[in-house]
């Protein structure tokens, strides 16, 4: 009886025919953008798309140990660094929208219209709590450069008014919403966060709040296990117009959340 | 905020409308989790037995090992199997990385020290209870241990239940290795993980709750077998 109980355990299913793993940031993915685009590409193709959603710095990690065919994250200077290290064949732009930093609607800094450096300063001079993704993904990367803009090092701080969690950006807007303190996020993801509370747009629409996401194929040289053929079709179909038009077509609660700008 | 009551009409609602993603993610966590304790019996039960009368060195050594690991952290283990499982690892050949194997080898992993620890409390109590009579009837170690498990079922058990529980209620291991992967390695743990950073969170502690409930029946399930088949021993 136990015997056969495992027995039944084990037998999988015969798996889809082909797949690809794309090493994915996680706001395209808690945004539910795959979920709105993917059916569409299974219209052109058998090919199964396997998301892995983890922070930038990771999926970066996870693609130079050749575990994935397909990179989509947003930091442009470590992807244009993995491409020039051989990791990567070709990196192109494929969509963008921008960062905006959320807090309490107290705003007990002022910042509210505030230009982002301007913002970031007043936070720092009130010492107001803000909280830091502090795990090396894109969005964290861009809010280093931006303090580093202001000349002020928050991690001095860490710990006290300058909070790093290591999480993901949900997980870093479910602690700024609890405990009200400010936040830099990508609007994709704030946008179809639902815990949002008390939590409000602050700054927004600077020009160093430019989010850039990019698409990479995964360089069968260094990696013989990508499937390069199929991985490719799938890049080639998210840069044409089909699903540049798919990614434009995705909203939540009627804003769009990724404008593509493939070229 | 997002209350309790929000959580249990969530959950009401995903079990009553028998959401298709919700059986999907339901079934492959009782596959992984049922087939990682299984492996972990299987390695467990002799291994905690060997360890309560066995003689040889280091025994004492594997032991404290043995009962240290009970503690282990599910994301280092699913770190190490990540590090193994990976295409720069030394078994990335085997195209394993997030699936659900890998997820079974992880849990296996984390549960076989628990298994293992509380066979060896197990049998090691049969066996002071035992000894004489065994040693007299000329039982050699093999057969010594192999009729303290078969005396010993029933507590054993709960040795398994132990590390089922530990198995359902982990998300450290499977998401590193299974990479929570919608159709292919999404469970509900992962599930809950992922509604959570969504700040979707009534949806999350409705999964929670549907967890929980999956748990008392599973455990409800077993003592009855339990249960039953001691009466039937015993008459």
């Amino acid at each position: 009886m136990r015997f056969l109980l495992a027995a039944a355990l084990f037998a999988t299913p015969a798996m889809a025919t082909d797949y690809i793993v794309v090493q994915s940031t996680t706001s395209t993915a808690n945004s539910g953008l795959y979920d709105a685009i993917l059916p569409e590409y299974a219209k052109t193709s058998d090919t199964q798309v396997r998301v892995v959603a983890v922070g930038t710095g990771q999926a970066l990690r996870n693609a130079r140990n050749c575990d994935g065919d397909v990179l989509l994250v947003h930091a442009k200077a470590a992807e244009q660094a993995f491409v020039s290290e051989g990791y990567g064949v070709a990196r192109h732009d494929l969509m963008y929208n921008d960062f905006v930093l959320v807090g309490p609607a107290e705003d007990p800094a002022d910042t509210q219209g505030l230009g982002i450096h301007d913002a970031l300063a007043a936070i720092a001079a009130v010492r107001a709590p803000f909280v830091s993704r502090g795990d090396d993904s894109g969005t964290h990367k861009k809010e280093r450069a931006l303090w580093a803009d202001t000349d002020t090092d928050p991690t001095d701080d860490s710990g006290r008014w300058y909070r790093e969690t290591g999480s993901g950006m949900g997980a870093t807007l479910n602690i700024a919403t609890g405990m009200g303190a400010y936040t830099l996020t990508d609007r994709a993801t704030w946008i179809a966060f639902a815990n949002k509370g008390d939590t409000r747009i602050l700054s927004e629409g600077d020009e160093a709040l430019f989010n850039q996401y990019g698409i990479i194929l995964v360089n069968p040289a260094k990696c013989p296990s990508v499937k390069a053929d199929t991985a490719q079709d799938f890049i080639d179909w998210m840069l044409s117009p089909t699903g540049q038009s798919a990614i434009a077509a995705h909203t939540r609660d009627g804003e769009q959340l990724f404008f593509p700008n493939a070229e | 905020m997002q209350g309790f009551g929000d959580a249990f009409a969530a959950a009401f609602a995903l079990i009553v409308g028998f959401d298709a993603d919700l059986v999907e993610i339901v079934a492959l966590s009782l596959r992984v989790t049922l087939s990682a304790v299984f492996i972990a019996c299987l390695i467990g039960f002799p291994l905690g037995a060997a360890l309560a009368v066995g003689r040889f060195p280091l025994r004492g050594m594997l032991t404290i090992l043995v009962n240290a690991l009970m503690g282990l952290p599910p994301v280092v283990v699913g770190l190490g199997v990540y590090l193994m499982l990976s295409r720069a690892g030394p078994l990335g050949v085997l195209n394993l990385l997030y699936t659900p194997t890998a997820m079974i080898i992880a849990q296996a992993i984390l549960v076989t020290p628990i298994v293992a620890a509380l066979t060896r409390q197990i049998v090691a109590d049969l066996d002071t209870e035992y000894h004489e009579t065994l040693r007299s009837m000329g039982a050699g170690r093999g057969a010594r241990m192999a009729t303290l498990l078969w005396d010993g079922r029933f507590a054993l058990m709960t040795a398994a239940l132990a590390g089922l529980g530990r198995a359902l209620a982990e998300v450290g291991a499977v998401m590193i290795v299974g990479g929570n992967i919608d159709h292919v390695t999404r469970v509900m743990t992962t599930a809950i993980a992922l509604e959570t950073s969504k700040g979707e969170l009534a949806t999350a502690l409705g999964l929670g709750i549907v967890l929980m409930v999956l748990s008392i029946a599973l455990n409800a399930l077993l003592m009855g077998a339990k249960a039953t088949s001691e009466r039937m021993a015993h008459a």
